[in-house]
């Protein structure tokens, strides 16, 4: 890591002192994640109860899911529970009786789950914002089958859809995020939900359900560390995540870095990025060409950016780090010059000046 | 005789210690002994942590081999003991861990796969920092070269790879209270590795390199499955007749190859790491030459000779194809030589590592990685970047 320390805007420090104020208030969200019923997020959930109690810390379970496997009926016996309201024939948590109880902290299961009518909230994870509100921490456990935005890749694995979500800037808003991973083999007895067919399919799915779910938490840590990185006024980045940036001009042969770009995104996961420096005085040809390169990037799914700078090159470095950029994609076309077989050119140039990126040279 | 089939491995995988694998490993131990399998300990690190302790109650452990090195008692696992007690499941601690010099086996590793080969299934623990492609990044994360590594192909024969999760600040919190390390210990752990921006980016990679792996596992079990349907449309029921797996092809069809320079520089071993880690994740072919340049018999030249051949040894022990090139190809031109030698194999992409030295000269003749560049405008060429850590 190479940290540059900037300074900070006002509005930077504005929105750092709100964020921590808001923080000192509320109650610490921590929401264990899982892939598919049967990889022990409810036990998980459960285990830091006691392990919490046991330290001396005021715990309720305020939802569970039912019927409990006998491990999750063990700890559920050791922790107080603040009984179900019902209403409509269906239970649901009493947010007005844990808000009266005002423990220190509560479990809460099924975050997706929707509220009978009537109730103060629509959904469950709406009555943990509440909860949080109130500054009591919350510990909630998710199966990512349930997140709204990760509906379209689940369906397309499990065939199945689901009503009721979670959107995911909620877990976003999580202080602290956990993978509760398992081999596919363990969720077979469980399997109740989303899944069926033979075990050869159903282990398949599972382990496709288990790298989004894997992938996903991934991004969250990711959001955290970037944010804390910038909290502590931090230009930095460890590269963790792979992010790929197409150096656009209207002469590059673009259509190859692009698919190169985003079959390498994919592959590792990561983020394709495509630049363009402005120029002064492109003729209308050159315009056209840069469009169409530009609309190309866009079409592969890659945030197209257009950046000023007298000196291209400079403003690609600038750029590339602060974004946390780790590979640079530039076409070879821009180093023909007689002189640059010495020199390096405006390549040789980006390669040198390319601390910690890898640059790649494509040919024309 | 036919050889048993091979054990089955499990890796439990982590981000630091005191994440809990272990602790993770001896929980599924006990479920595995309850269910009726014949499961031993070949090693357990206890830490002096109580209740990982307390996970190994009931479970049998063959005792530790003492070796006697330079006047001190190393304790090591006994291969030759487990492999005499013959168990349906052994637990293995430390992964990564190197063996006493004098050990049958240099790594632990080695002692797992005798173990596997011997039919013999395996539970062992690791962290992301000692996968051998990462190391530089985990260098460039924490500021620790990690010198107990794992190739990357060790640990994609396992047949799971699971996570163990934990957040960076609950650990921080054990750490604190003493559970992980000793206190003094804890402190000086605390300004390095602990530190939770640290923790977050290793916890990241573990993360995504977790489900790198469970893809790469369904992916093959799905071209498996595609093959063994292929095959059996076309009459050839025989295992083996299948087609061969499909390497990966460029977006102009044609197959993906790398290639990687090696020198006697040390930044060859980054540039190897990258290269083989992203061939992998291209699912690309990977090949390696160095240069050798026709000198004397001077003492520099033996020198770098013997550099480079490290460096060939290096990339083969990742599994990458390494060899060493005669510069009379390229009439005594290092540069010429190696593109008329990616022309010839029908290579995609060449790795290099950063030129250095620009001085003067530098300016002048231009750098071997200079003239690569400018020479093979009808591949792509990548830099690889020094993933060094400014201090």
């Amino acid at each position: 890591m190479t940290p540059v320390t900037r300074r900070r805007t006002p509005e930077e420090l504005l929105l750092q002192v709100q964020a921590e104020e808001a923080q000192s208030n509320r109650g610490r969200l921590k929401i264990f994640l899982g892939y598919a019923s049967g990889v022990g997020k409810s036990f998980r959930m459960l285990d830091e109860g006691r392990r919490r109690a046991e330290r001396g810390q005021d715990v309720v379970v305020g939802a569970i899911q039912l019927p409990p496997t006998p491990d999750v009926e063990a700890l559920l016996k050791r922790l107080e529970a603040i009984p179900l309201r019902t209403a409509d024939g269906v239970n649901t948590m009493d947010v007005a009786a844990v808000l009266k109880r005002m423990p220190r902290v509560c479990i809460v299961d099924g975050l997706a789950w929707d509220n009978p009518p009537g109730s103060m909230n629509r959904s469950r994870w709406q009555d943990v914002r509440q909860l949080l509100d109130a500054g009591i921490a919350v510990i909630a456990s998710i199966n990512i089958q349930y997140i709204a935005e990760l509906q379209g890749p689940v369906e397309k694995i499990t065939g199945k859809h689901v009503t009721q979500t979670v959107p995911q800037s909620f877990l976003y808003e999580a202080d602290e995020i956990v993978v509760v991973d398992a081999p596919p083999e363990m969720c077979f007895g469980h399997s109740g939900k989303g899944v069926a067919g033979d075990p050869g399919r159903l282990a398949h799915q599972l382990s496709e359900l288990r790298e989004i779910a894997l992938l996903f938490a991934a991004d969250v840590v990711d959001h955290q560390l970037e944010s804390y990185l910038k909290q502590n006024g931090v230009a930095a980045s460890f590269g963790t995540q792979e992010r790929i940036l197409v150096c656009i001009t209207p002469r590059t042969s673009a259509k190859a870095m692009i698919e190169s770009g985003k079959r390498n995104a994919d592959r590792f996961h990561g983020e394709l990025i495509a630049a363009h420096v402005r120029q002064g005085n492109m003729g209308e040809e050159a315009k056209e060409a840069l469009n169409r390169n530009l609309e190309m990037a866009r079409d592969a799914g890659a945030q197209v950016e257009i950046l000023e700078g007298d000196d291209p090159i400079e403003a690609i470095l600038e750029f590339a780090r602060e974004r946390g950029v780790t590979q640079v994609f530039v076409g070879h076309g821009q180093d023909s010059k007689w002189w640059h077989r010495w020199t390096g050119g405006p390549v040789g140039r980006l390669m040198r000046g390319a601390q910690g990126i890898d640059v790649r040279v494509f040919p024309q | 005789m036919t050889p048993p089939a091979p054990g089955r491995l499990k890796i439990y995988l982590g981000y630091a210690a005191g994440v809990g694998k272990t602790y993770q490993m001896l929980t599924d131990a006990q479920d595995l002994k309850r269910q009726g399998h014949d499961i031993v300990i070949g090693y357990f690190e206890p830490h002096g942590r109580a209740d990982t302790i307390a996970r190994t109650e009931g479970l049998e452990t063959i005792p530790r081999r003492r070796v006697e090195y330079r006047g001190t008692v190393f304790e090591e696992m006994d291969t030759d003991a487990i492999l005499a007690r013959h168990p349906e499941i052994c637990v293995v601690d430390e992964f990564p861990h190197t063996n006493v010099p004098g050990s049958a086996r240099t790594k632990r590793w080695e002692d797992v796969t005798t173990l596997l080969e011997a039919g013999i299934g395996v539970l062992t623990t690791m962290n992301i920092q000692h996968l051998e492609s990462l190391n530089d990044q985990v260098w460039q994360i924490s500021g620790v070269r990690v010198r107990e590594t794992i190739p990357d192909w060790v640990v994609k024969q396992a047949d799971q790879v699971v996570m163990v999760d934990v957040t960076p600040g609950a650990l921080v919190n054990r750490l604190l209270r003493g559970v992980v390390y000793s206190q003094e210990k804890s402190q000086k752990a605390l300004e390095n590795f602990f530190q939770e921006s640290t923790l977050g980016a290793l916890r990241e990679l573990a993360m995504r390199q977790t489900a790198h792996e469970s893809e790469s596992h369904h992916a093959d079990a799905d071209q498996a499955e595609a093959e063994c349907a292929a095959a059996m449309q076309s009459g050839a029921l025989h295992a083996g007749t299948g087609p061969a797996p499909q390497p990966a092809t460029s977006p102009s069809g044609r197959i993906e190859r790398i290639l990687i320079l090696v020198t006697a520089d040390p930044s060859s071993a980054m540039v190897i790491r990258r290269a083989k880690r992203v061939a992998d994740y291209l699912h690309a072919d990977c090949m390696a030459v160095a240069i050798q340049r026709p000198t004397g018999g001077n003492k520099v030249a033996a020198e770098e000779r013997e550099a480079i051949e490290r460096h060939l040894n290096f990339a083969r022990n990742l599994h990458v194809d390494a060899r060493l090139l005669d510069a009379e190809t390229g009439g005594d031109d290092p540069a010429k030589a190696l593109v008329e030698f990616a022309r010839l194999n029908g290579v995609t992409q060449i790795f290099l590592a950063r030129p250095r030295g620009t001085g003067f000269a530098g300016m002048f003749r231009g750098s071997v990685e200079q003239r690569i560049v400018w020479l093979s405008r009808d591949m792509q060429v990548t830099i690889v970047a020094d993933r060094t850590r400014a201090a």
